[in-house]
């Protein structure tokens, strides 16, 4: 089986240091929108230089270059034993490079392994056999800042007057917001899954976030739901890093999941603006980045 | 915008209200949740005994913040190997981890500027009034661009504690930040979300 060490080794780099480009429009978009001379406006001009910066330079856009979230989409024949090797293999040399920051802490004995290899679980791959020719691999980067702003909710919530239903996930979303104010690095991007059990429901409410911005559901119900959330959030005048302002989320981006009859989970995961996933194709000899 | 440098003194302190756009210039120290906690089990709880070179660190971290600034901060620094160390990106982490520790540290160390971001809560609000000090909010994420602030790396206590955890004793220049949280009792956090909460709770009452 090819070795693709050194190309997944670029597509940390190009993750790490470059945001992708439907990201970076809606920034920019959004600085016109605060008032000239506010702090947030500022936030949003500061963050518009970083990221040109970073580019240039290939250093990491965020100090807390994250969880490195791997999803594999691999066709038939191809050893995800070997592929884990070769991500491994091209985090730890990505590391020694700076792109990424040495971020495995053991938490039992609390001390950082220094090659961001943790264990079997760290980074988090993900793989998922497909019926194409193309292998492709799309890597996240998740920092912990804005992971520790994530809520997950069991409804029916009667703090908050939350049904099993769509006005009730809402409800929560909305709360899950206000809950973060500016230290998720607002402004934010909302992966919100409905239903599941406790686990599979976090893990869908990340998977849905390596959509590009704008990325509608095809159920009109929850397309008009993603749309009003992200207008409300706005609503709230939390602002970039919580300063006060006008743009709080970017998007929301809502998937549904089968649930048990007794169990209803809501869970959001929030994404700071520094919103870093990139994707690799492979297609016969040639590898592609988008 | 308003120019200081560290050490910084009780009027110029005084003199800083929430809002102000602030470059800082000088000497400063990073410290996140390992050494947030470290400090106040060992130097002022006293419920761990000091192990290894703990009290020469004491010693010199005495000195360094007096008067001075604590950068939550966890850099991704090259040279590690070498002992050259250079910044390559740090931007701030999320401060409000350490509100259990922030006002003991500030009181003790006589540290007059926390940097972080997403600002702290009411006992670190106390601390500021009592030390006096301020928070200092810079850019969450903007981490090569703060890098390049950091002309100078003079050392590093406890790399024990990881590369992010560890003590950084680093100097700026014009690191720009503004101030959220004022010796005077205003905190910017408190008004946001205050607010926000009230918008929150029209927004639950709609259908």
């Amino acid at each position: 089986m090819r070795d693709l060490t050194q190309e997944i080794i670029e597509l940390i780099r190009r993750t790490s240091s470059s945001l992708p480009p439907d990201v970076e429009k809606r920034l920019r978009e959004s600085i016109e929108k605060e008032e000239p001379g506010s702090a947030a406006r500022g936030a949003l001009e500061t963050i518009m230089k970083n990221i040109e910066l970073s580019r240039a330079n290939s250093t990491p856009i965020c100090q807390d270059t994250g969880t490195p979230i791997f999803q594999v989409h691999y066709p038939v024949g191809w050893s995800t034993i070997q592929l884990k090797k070769q991500i491994r293999a091209a985090l730890e040399e990505a590391t020694k490079k700076s792109f990424m920051r040495p971020n495995a802490v053991d938490a039992i004995y609390d001390r950082n392994t220094g090659n961001n290899l943790g264990g079997d679980d760290f980074p988090y791959i993900h793989f998922e056999e497909t019926e194409g020719e193309d292998l492709v691999i799309e890597l996240m980067l998740k920092g912990g800042g804005c992971e520790n702003v994530g809520r997950q909710y069991s409804l029916p919530d009667n703090s908050l007057g939350a049904g099993r239903d769509l006005a009730g996930v809402r409800k929560v979303v909305l709360d899950a917001v206000q809950k973060a104010q500016g230290q998720g690095c607002a402004p934010g991007i909302l992966g919100v899954s409905i239903g599941g059990d406790r686990g599979s429901s976090y893990i869908k409410s990340k998977e849905v976030l390596f959509s590009e911005m704008g990325t509608r559901n095809k159920d009109p119900n929850l397309a008009e739901l993603e749309e009003r959330l992200t207008k409300e959030s706005n609503e709230m005048g939390i602002g970039p890093m919580g300063f006060g302002g006008k743009t709080t989320v970017l998007d929301t981006k809502i998937t549904g999941l089968s649930r048990l009859p007794a169990s209803y989970f809501v869970s959001v995961s929030y994404m700071c603006w520094a919103y870093r996933r990139r994707k690799m194709t492979v297609k016969g000899e040639e590898v592609i980045y988008d | 915008m308003k120019h200081i440098t560290t050490p910084i003194s009780d009027d110029a302190i005084r003199d800083l209200k929430v809002g102000d756009s602030v470059a800082l210039t000088g000497r400063m120290v990073t410290g996140r949740d390992a050494a947030h906690k470290w400090m106040i089990e060992t130097f002022i709880k006293k419920t761990r005994p000091p192990q290894g070179d703990d009290m020469q660190v004491y010693e010199e971290l005495k000195k360094l913040l007096n008067g001075s600034v604590i950068y939550h901060c966890g850099p991704v620094v090259s040279g590690v190997d070498t002992g050259e160390y250079k910044f390559i990106a740090a931007g701030p982490t999320t401060s409000i981890r350490e509100e259990p520790y922030q006002a003991d540290v500030m009181k003790h160390f006589n540290v007059r500027g926390v940097i972080g971001k997403g600002g702290m809560g009411a006992k670190t609000l106390k601390g500021c009034q009592e030390t006096p000090g301020v928070y200092f909010h810079a850019i969450g994420g903007a981490a090569s661009f703060l890098a390049q602030t950091v002309t100078k790396v003079h050392g590093v206590f406890k790399l024990e504690f990881g590369v992010p955890e560890a003590l950084w004793v680093i100097e700026v220049k014009e690191f720009p930040v503004v101030v959220t949280m004022d010796s005077h009792g205003g905190s910017q956090h408190a008004v946001v979300d205050d607010a926000s909460k009230k918008v929150l709770e029209q927004l639950l009452e709609r259908p």
